[in-house]
């Protein structure tokens, strides 16, 4: 078993035109791999219409319909992260109610609102009453604002996770660039935070201060925008664990995370 | 046969960094079969005389005939002539120079008297794009990234010269292989260490667009997993011959001309 915990799909309405040459790479990738299922999401029209760290409702529930069909045509690879954008909470609500009962089993927050600020808590509620765990974008110590996003940071994300202990949160992208150091040193107190260890960074040391941050059951598999670098990290980790703990990192840490039963083996 | 381009020996000033020693590279490139490296002096980048760390470098790839040495030039410095000629008397693969790391205009007169005299001695020429991503770079790691425009006006300023760009990434190569006349496209090869694979697949739109002669196997090890070099390769469906073109041919053939 491996699970991506950080995929992404596109669509006919996002702006690349090549969107169903790299739906499909990912999942010719995936088979090279061993991946056993993507959970994937699609921020909205990816700047088509709206922009993508802030997508609009509509380009969100076209994008979750675009994903929950990729789900229907490949259930046995393919599972859903519901998007939302926490600017609108009453149709984040009521989008990941929809999302959910539509089959899909997480939430993701891009950066559409900086992760410690209040109008993420009805969100994460729903997170806690549903039982699914919140993948939240994050820059790795954000020093700045940049044009684009409303980014958050690690010590952003755990104020948010502190207010919500009984929720799971991934952080995304520890190699997704920025200082992942300044991350790990604020994951260390806060146990209900995973790390995702997708991104196109594969800086050498970087797994083994994930491992002494946060320890290996809080680790999970991820590609993100670049699957080599996730299948380099995880050539890396089987040198790096004992057999047992890179069975965590590959899948079992991120069954724990997601609603029981929701993956082939689980 | 597998050759790294571009590994890096020693510290890096800006984060603690495992396996920068000799034997934990040979360790590391045991682990991902790669059979011989081209070495720079990574600390002596950051110097203010980079040719100091050139004898150390020296001795240690004599001890060791995996390693290949690319010692470090500094054209802004007197003497450099005879660096660049004791490069040649021992053999090295290619020389290195970083000249925003020197605090050198990349396309000043230095380094055009430095692209002369590499095109001259027949030894090619080594530069980083980058080492780091920028947005994760030491706050006091200022120097600016290599510009495509640079590399496209070195190319230009020598028409005997040949360059070797690590670290750059699709739109870097794109833009200055189809900003060069063919003639000089030719005499420039690219280390695919910083090239994403699936599912945006850049190296193998590269391979297809430009050719697999232009391009060599680049690790950036220590501070990146060479593993990612290995993988973005098994990712591909190369012929055994492609292949071999990018692990070893391209470097110890046609680079070396």
């Amino acid at each position: 078993m491996l699970i991506d915990v950080h995929a992404h799909f596109y669509h006919d309405r996002t702006l690349r035109a090549d969107w169903r040459e790299r739906n499909a790479s990912r999942l010719r990738a995936g088979e090279r791999i061993g991946i056993t299922t993507h959970v994937a999401s699609i921020l909205g029209s990816f700047g088509r219409t709206s922009p993508t760290y802030f997508p609009s409702p509509a380009d969100l529930e076209y994008g979750n319909n675009a994903l929950i069909g990729l789900e229907h045509t490949h259930p046995d690879r393919i599972r859903g992260y519901v998007t939302v954008n926490p600017n609108y909470a009453t149709h984040a609500r009521v989008e990941i109610q929809r999302g959910l009962a539509a089959g899909m089993i997480g939430i993701k927050l891009a950066a559409s609102r900086r992760a410690s600020d209040p109008l993420l808590d009805p969100i994460c509620e729903l997170a806690r009453e549903r039982g699914v765990p919140v993948l939240h974008h994050v820059w790795q110590h954000r020093r700045r604002d940049w044009p684009g996003q409303e980014a958050s940071d690690a010590v952003e994300l755990c104020a948010l996770a502190a207010r919500h202990p009984d929720v799971r949160f991934i952080l995304a992208h520890i190699g997704g660039g920025g200082d992942w150091q300044h991350s790990l040193a604020a994951l260390a107190r806060i146990p209900n935070v995973a790390v995702d260890l997708s991104g196109s960074g594969v800086d050498g040391g970087m797994l083994e201060s994930c491992l002494a941050a946060v320890g290996v059951e809080r680790l999970v598999w991820g590609t993100d925008l670049t699957m080599d670098t996730g299948w380099a990290k995880l050539r890396y980790l089987e040198r790096l664990l004992a057999p047992k703990e890179l069975e965590l990192v590959r899948w079992k840490n991120a069954a724990r995370l997601f609603p029981h039963g929701v993956f082939p083996s689980d | 046969m597998r050759v790294d381009v571009n590994a890096l020996l020693g510290a890096y000033p800006f984060r603690k960094v495992p396996g920068t020693s000799p034997d934990a590279l040979l360790q590391a490139m045991d682990r991902v079969a790669i059979d011989e490296a081209w070495v720079s002096h990574l600390p002596s980048l950051f110097w203010r005389a980079p040719g100091d760390g050139n004898a150390w470098l020296y001795e240690t790839t004599a001890r060791q005939s995996r390693f290949k040495p690319v010692p470090a030039v500094h054209p802004g410095l007197a003497g450099w002539e005879l660096a660049l000629g004791e490069a040649a008397d021992r053999g090295a693969p290619v020389v290195r120079c970083d000249p925003t790391h020197y605090g050198l205009e990349p396309t000043g007169p230095e380094m055009r008297v430095l692209v002369a005299a590499c095109g001259a001695a027949r030894l090619p020429l080594m530069l980083a794009v980058r080492l780091e991503d920028a947005r994760q770079r030491h706050p006091n790691d200022r120097a600016p990234e290599l510009s495509a425009a640079a590399v496209r006006a070195l190319i230009r300023s020598d028409e005997d010269v040949r360059l070797v760009i690590t670290h750059a990434d699709r739109a870097f190569i794109e833009e200055v292989h189809f900003g060069s006349t063919p003639e000089e496209a030719a005499r420039l090869w690219w280390d695919v260490s910083w090239i994403w694979g699936p599912p945006e697949d850049h190296l193998a739109t590269l391979l297809e667009t430009i050719g697999v002669h232009r391009f060599v196997f680049g690790t950036g090890q220590p501070l990146r997993l060479p593993e990612t070099s290995v993988a973005k390769l098994d990712l591909l469906d190369l012929a055994t011959e492609q292949r071999a073109a990018i692990e070893s041919e391209n470097a110890t053939r046609g680079l070396a001309g």
